[in-house]
């Protein structure tokens, strides 16, 4: 399998507190990898990293064979790596068909294109990726009428509008309900077989992780703990002291 | 938000063109109609112009904005210079001051003068806007506020105490040629219809705008700018667009206005920060931020009501002025607008109803 993306003893830290230490990742095409640890291990800095969002102190960051240690976030997500949101953020005042048509992808953008209106096609896919995502009645609502639950979907669905190569999810499924979240791994997976898009989850919720992921790595305390499949993963005894917890 | 495009059902876009209509004859009509009132009736054009024009920062993209009343001033002062130097010596003529403000051209040089001025207005607006942009819109929310309030300052202090275009006390503008009541008149309805072609201009170009993928990402960055840039758009290029088109237009207005109000001082006239500059993002607060209709609705409220009570409560006038700011606050936080929306969700083209036929989205 050929890595789309490699992390390479990349270090983090933030005055004196050390978010990320020495942390080597690697995505092949086509994976669903996850990404678990506990609270304040440094996940999200280490997403954060990737896209660019801050730059790393040590270490280097190369996507698609390509460096983009020092790209800037707009930059990289052009490039087809893009990320949702812990908090989930989606374009509040604006209605779920206009969140969907401005998340269409923005490589090569020209004047001529941005003062163009978006072709018919883009409403029939907003449309379709709505459905996929259960989110087609509310379609005329604006993007802050929804619940919590409805946003995280709506967000999910406005990254698949984007066309990425590879999607990193923070924590996708954290509020939403159990029969909800059923569905998401299902589509997640669906979104990994059928259109190929490359998956890298960080989340908490066991059951969906080890459903998903096919490799899985472990953070604790800024470094990296294991890796490895899901099975050898859960009974890693690190990871059940670091994390999972004596059962 | 009331956005135009195919968003708007059928019957809001038919009212929509009667509206046009009957708003487009009252305008062209409203000079005649109240010829005493003239120079007022251009400057709520004026009025309406800064109060679109900072919509599209505020309201649209997101960026509270007190500096627009740079490119304001700017276009003032360039269209002065344009409209002047070349037929006398500016220096003598600044340094004269109001005494010595006799230039007396003809008409071929007036005109000569006003349209490259307005032009170079339009550019100065354009290209300040730019340049600042680059610099100042990497702050964000509040320090955006403040960066620009700061800049506001900063060049009008520039101004003030530049001698070549006679800086504290100000430059006093040619006079259209002509002389006589009838010829008078002829003047106030040159700049009336200048700034009612200049006001649609503004309208339709923004309303134009609105509805492309430009408009949709300037509301997504108000929305979420970080989303925005994790989404992959270009947000500074479009941030920057939209304070050059904010720039372009207010340059040309501020070239009518200094020709309207004839004497421009650099504080109180050209980047008077405290007022114009405050009164735009008012009118646009209380018609409705980031809605179409909402700018034009707020100039008429606050044009009239402003005048009205400097007419009929000189004196207690700002008092008053800020009575009516603290209303709208409270009673209508968000604009005429927002409180008509959230009444009547049909009547501004919103539809909600979730059983809807599948429409076309931009």
């Amino acid at each position: 399998m050929t890595p789309l993306l490699q992390v390479r003893e990349a270090s983090k830290s933030f005055g004196g507190v050390t978010a990320n230490h020495d942390i080597s990742v690697t995505v092949g095409e086509g994976e669903i990898v996850g990404l678990i640890g506990p609270n304040g291990s440094g996940k999200t800095t280490l997403f954060n990293s990737i896209v660019g969002y801050h730059p790393v102190d040590a270490g280097s960051i190369s996507f698609a064979g390509r460096e983009i240690t020092t790209l800037r976030v707009p930059r990289i997500a052009r490039l087809g790596l893009l990320r949702t949101f812990q908090q989930t953020r989606i374009y509040p005042k604006m209605t779920c068909m206009e969140n969907m048509a401005v998340s269409v992808p923005h490589r090569g953008v020209r004047l001529r294109r941005m003062l163009s209106r978006h072709p018919p096609e883009v409403a029939e896919k907003s449309e379709a990726l709505l459905e996929f995502v259960g989110l087609y009645a509310k379609r005329l609502l604006r993007g802050g009428e929804l619940s919590f639950g409805q946003q995280k979907l709506l967000e999910f669905a406005m990254a698949l509008m984007n066309e990425p190569r590879m999607l990193m999810l923070d924590e996708p499924t954290a509020g939403i309900n159990p029969t909800l979240i059923n569905g998401l791994i299902d589509r997640l997976k669906r979104v990994n077989a059928d259109l190929g898009i490359t998956l890298f989850v960080i989340e908490h919720n066991m059951r969906v992780i080890m459903n998903l992921a096919t490799r899985i790595y472990c953070l604790a305390h800024g470094e990296l703990l294991a890796e490895g499949p899901p099975e050898d993963i859960q009974t890693d005894q690190r990871v059940v002291d670091a994390y999972l917890g004596a059962s | 938000m009331n956005r135009a495009g195919p968003m708007r059902n059928q019957g809001a876009s038919r009212r929509f063109v009667l509206l046009c209509l009957a708003v487009g004859l009252l305008s062209v009509a409203a000079p005649f109609l109240f010829p005493a009132i003239v120079k007022q009736l251009s400057i709520f054009w004026v009025m309406v112009i800064v109060a679109y024009t900072w919509d599209t920062m505020g309201g649209q993209l997101g960026y509270n904005s007190f500096g627009n009343i740079v490119f304001f001033g700017a276009g003032i002062y360039v269209s002065a210079i344009i409209q002047i130097a070349p037929f006398t010596n500016m220096r003598d003529y600044t340094a004269a001051g109001e005494e010595g403000a006799a230039l007396t051209l003809t008409m071929a040089q007036y005109l000569g003068g006003l349209a490259p001025g307005l032009v170079a207005a339009a550019a100065i607006g354009f290209v300040l806007a730019i340049a600042f942009g680059f610099v100042i819109l990497g702050l964000r929310g509040h320090y955006f506020a403040i960066g620009t309030l700061a800049l506001g300052i900063f060049v009008a202090q520039i101004f003030a105490n530049w001698e070549y275009v006679g800086a504290g006390s100000g430059i006093i503008m040619p006079e259209l040629p002509g002389r006589g009541r009838a010829s008078d008149q002829e003047k106030s309805l040159l700049f009336y219809f200048l700034c009612l072609l200049l006001a649609g201009a503004t309208i339709f170009f923004l309303r134009w705008l609105y509805t492309t993928r430009f408009g949709l990402a300037i509301n997504a960055i108000r929305d979420d700018e970080d989303k925005a840039e994790a989404m992959g758009i270009a947000t500074t290029l479009y941030k920057v667009a939209a304070w050059s088109v904010s720039g372009f237009f207010l340059g040309i207005c501020g070239a009518l206005y200094g020709n309207i109000v004839r004497f421009v001082d650099p504080e109180e006239t050209a980047f008077d920060g405290p007022g114009l500059g405050v009164w735009m993002v008012l009118m646009a607060v209380l018609g409705g931020k980031g809605s179409l209709w909402g700018p034009l609705i707020g100039a008429v409220l606050f044009h009239a009501t402003k005048e009205l009570l400097w007419t009929y409560l000189l004196g207690f006038q700002n008092i008053a002025l800020g009575l009516l700011v603290v209303i709208i606050v409270v009673f209508f936080p968000e604009g005429i607008m927002g409180w008509i929306r959230a009444r009547w969700p049909a009547l501004v083209g919103e539809r909600v109803d979730a059983s809807a036929q599948s429409q076309a989205a931009r």
